[in-house]
């Protein structure tokens, strides 16, 4: 749990982050929007205390974090950089195990450790142990900075747009691995985004900011259907509003009985998928399947119905 | 091997079979001399002044290194910022006054032999490794800098595991430009009577014997491409270590 109490940074005579109060809960992934040099990223560092706050605080698991010496609460908090910020005179391997060994974890622990981080990215550790960051892509640079900084099981992670560099395939699947990383260890997680699809796919919650301020911050729904002020409207797109709705739900959730023609579409799917689907098909209704086999159908009509503003 | 290895190898060589029979090499020698003169240099043996200038170069550099590293270490933390203009005026200051004048002025306070001239070289040689080392240690990107702090590392972690090996190639330019003038420059410590190269360079001066002048220099000479050389192919190392040159991939 994160707990940030009217958290404060001035650099000159400007508050960079001004009064900004918010609760991340164990286990939830709070994503952070705003403009270019709205604080988001001055927010992240005053968790980790890269940046000393100005006045307010911050507490991790109930603990206030000026009780730390600076340094080992780091140790404790994964930190994925803005940029990635890997060690280029270090094999791929040593950047993953950076924190356990400042840790002393005992050498076998760490090589475990680095080999199931590697596989978990869908690298295999024969392979990419011991290349040079150099060595891979962009995107798989990427993947080793947030291996690196999930490497010593932090209960708290902290991303800055870590997702960047990455086009939008590679991305989605990036996005994928890390929900199904979080939901296994059960991290809680505050992650930094420009990407309202991103902020929506990924976030229990969206923090949005803006010279500084917390101008909202509510689940995804809340966002989309009662932003709070007109900069929070024109940051989710209006024209948008009614798919990134459909976006948040999937198709498992609003099956009905009853029989459909054509290709069917997976329960998992969501429920903008099935709405692009009708209407690129020209059909009311599309079959459903769970595991390949026939559960039902989803409507156009319902699709239409849960689009609208919610009451 | 490249050619250049291949060359390299052959004047180490030639080096070595020369400063160990060195009266094997009188033909070559022979026609620089008049009247009679001998034509190698035989006042003392030519390994033992080798070594002696090798090992004069190689103290002076050292504690050059040493210094020059350590004030570039601090000027770069936050706290010794403001030394960064005293300590650059006075490693300026080693490099423009010049070795001769250090030589005539630490006579008088150290006593002739290999004191003076190691405080003359030490003092030449600090402005390029401190310089070289400041910008080594201040040219590691700003995210590798900040990962490695919010990775957890104290000051010192980011130094030793971070900083320093990825400024080591820069350092090691100054260095080797440092050992180099060093080299060339301890032959004139035989002025004050340390035992270097110059003995033979000065001997010829005065007996009016080229051979002996140029037996001096010929050693020098190779001696200082052998180190120049050597030391590069370590900074191409460290350098590709570090991710800082393209090598072929995988
Ligand atoms: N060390 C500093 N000194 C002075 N001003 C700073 C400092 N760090 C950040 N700022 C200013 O604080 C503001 C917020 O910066 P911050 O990096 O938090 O923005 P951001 O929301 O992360 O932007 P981006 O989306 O571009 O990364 C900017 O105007 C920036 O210029
Ligand atoms: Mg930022």
């Amino acid at each position: 749990m994160i707990e940030i109490d009217a958290l404060t940074r001035v650099y000159g005579t400007t508050a960079v982050v001004d009064n900004v109060s918010l609760t991340v809960p164990r286990g939830e992934i709070c994503v952070v929007v705003g403009t270019s040099g709205s604080g988001k990223t001055t927010l992240l560092r005053m968790i980790n205390r890269l940046v000393e706050p100005s006045s307010g605080s911050v507490r991790i698991g109930g603990e206030d974090t000026r009780g730390f010496v600076a340094y080992q609460l780091r140790r404790r908090i994964g930190y994925v950089i803005q940029g990635n910020g890997l060690f280029p005179h270090h094999t791929v391997g040593q950047n993953i195990a950076t924190v356990p060994s400042l840790l002393n974890w005992d050498k076998a622990r760490i090589r475990a450790r680095v080999d199931e981080l590697l596989t978990l990215f869908q690298l295999d550790p024969e392979d990419y142990r011991d290349r040079m960051p150099r060595q891979l892509s962009g995107g798989q640079q990427q993947r080793i900075g947030v291996a690196r900084a999930l490497a010593a099981e932090p209960e708290i992670l902290l991303m800055d747009e870590p997702f960047g560099a990455l086009d939008p395939v590679i991305r989605s699947k990036a996005q994928a691995d890390l929900l199904a990383i979080q939901r296994r260890f059960g991290t809680t997680i505050m992650l930094v985004t420009h990407d309202m699809t991103e902020a929506m796919a990924l976030g229990t919650r969206i923090a949005v900011m803006d010279a500084g301020k917390l101008l909202q911050y509510a689940p995804p729904a809340e966002i989309i259907s009662r932003p709070a002020t007109v900069f929070v409207d024109a940051l989710i797109g209006s024209g948008d509003r009614p798919f990134r709705m459909l976006a948040l739900q999937k198709v498992r959730d609003h099956v009905e009985p009853g029989a459909a023609a054509g290709l069917p579409i997976d329960e998992e799917a969501s429920l903008r998928e099935a709405y692009a689907e009708c209407l690129w098909s020209g059909r009311d209704a599309v079959p459903v399947v769970r595991d390949g086999a026939l559960v039902g159908r989803i409507t156009l009509a319902r699709l239409t119905a849960l689009a609208a503003r919610p009451q | 091997m490249t050619a250049g290895a291949v060359m390299r190898t052959v004047l180490l060589l030639v080096l070595v079979a020369f400063l160990v029979t060195p009266q094997s090499f009188a033909p070559v020698f022979e026609p620089l001399t008049r009247y009679g003169a001998p034509a190698i240099y035989a006042q003392g043996s030519l390994v033992d002044i080798t070594l002696s200038h090798l090992g004069i170069t190689l103290v002076a550099t050292l504690a050059a290194t040493l210094v020059a590293v350590g004030l570039a270490i601090v000027v770069t933390r936050p706290f010794g910022a403001e030394f960064l203009p005293l300590s650059r005026s006075i490693s300026h200051i080693g490099q423009t006054f010049p070795p001769v004048a250090v030589l005539a002025m630490a006579v008088p306070v150290l006593g002739f032999g290999t004191e003076p001239t190691l405080v003359a070289l030490f003092l030449y040689g600090l402005l390029p490794i401190f310089e070289n080392a400041i910008a080594g240690l201040s040219g590691v990107s700003r995210e590798v800098r900040e990962a490695a702090r919010g990775m957890g590392m104290t000051g010192w972690q980011r130094l030793a595991r971070v900083e320093l090996p990825l400024a080591l190639p820069v350092m090691l330019t100054g260095i080797r430009v440092s050992a180099v003038i060093a080299l060339s420059t301890a032959t004139i410590g035989s002025t004050v009577a340390a035992k270097t190269l110059g003995e033979v360079i000065i001997a010829g001066l005065t007996t009016n014997n080229t051979a002996f002048v140029l037996q001096g220099g010929l050693i020098v000479g190779a001696l200082a491409i052998l180190i120049n050389d050597g030391l590069m192919a370590l900074e191409r190392l460290l350098r590709r270590r570090n991710g800082l040159a393209d090598t072929t991939a995988r």
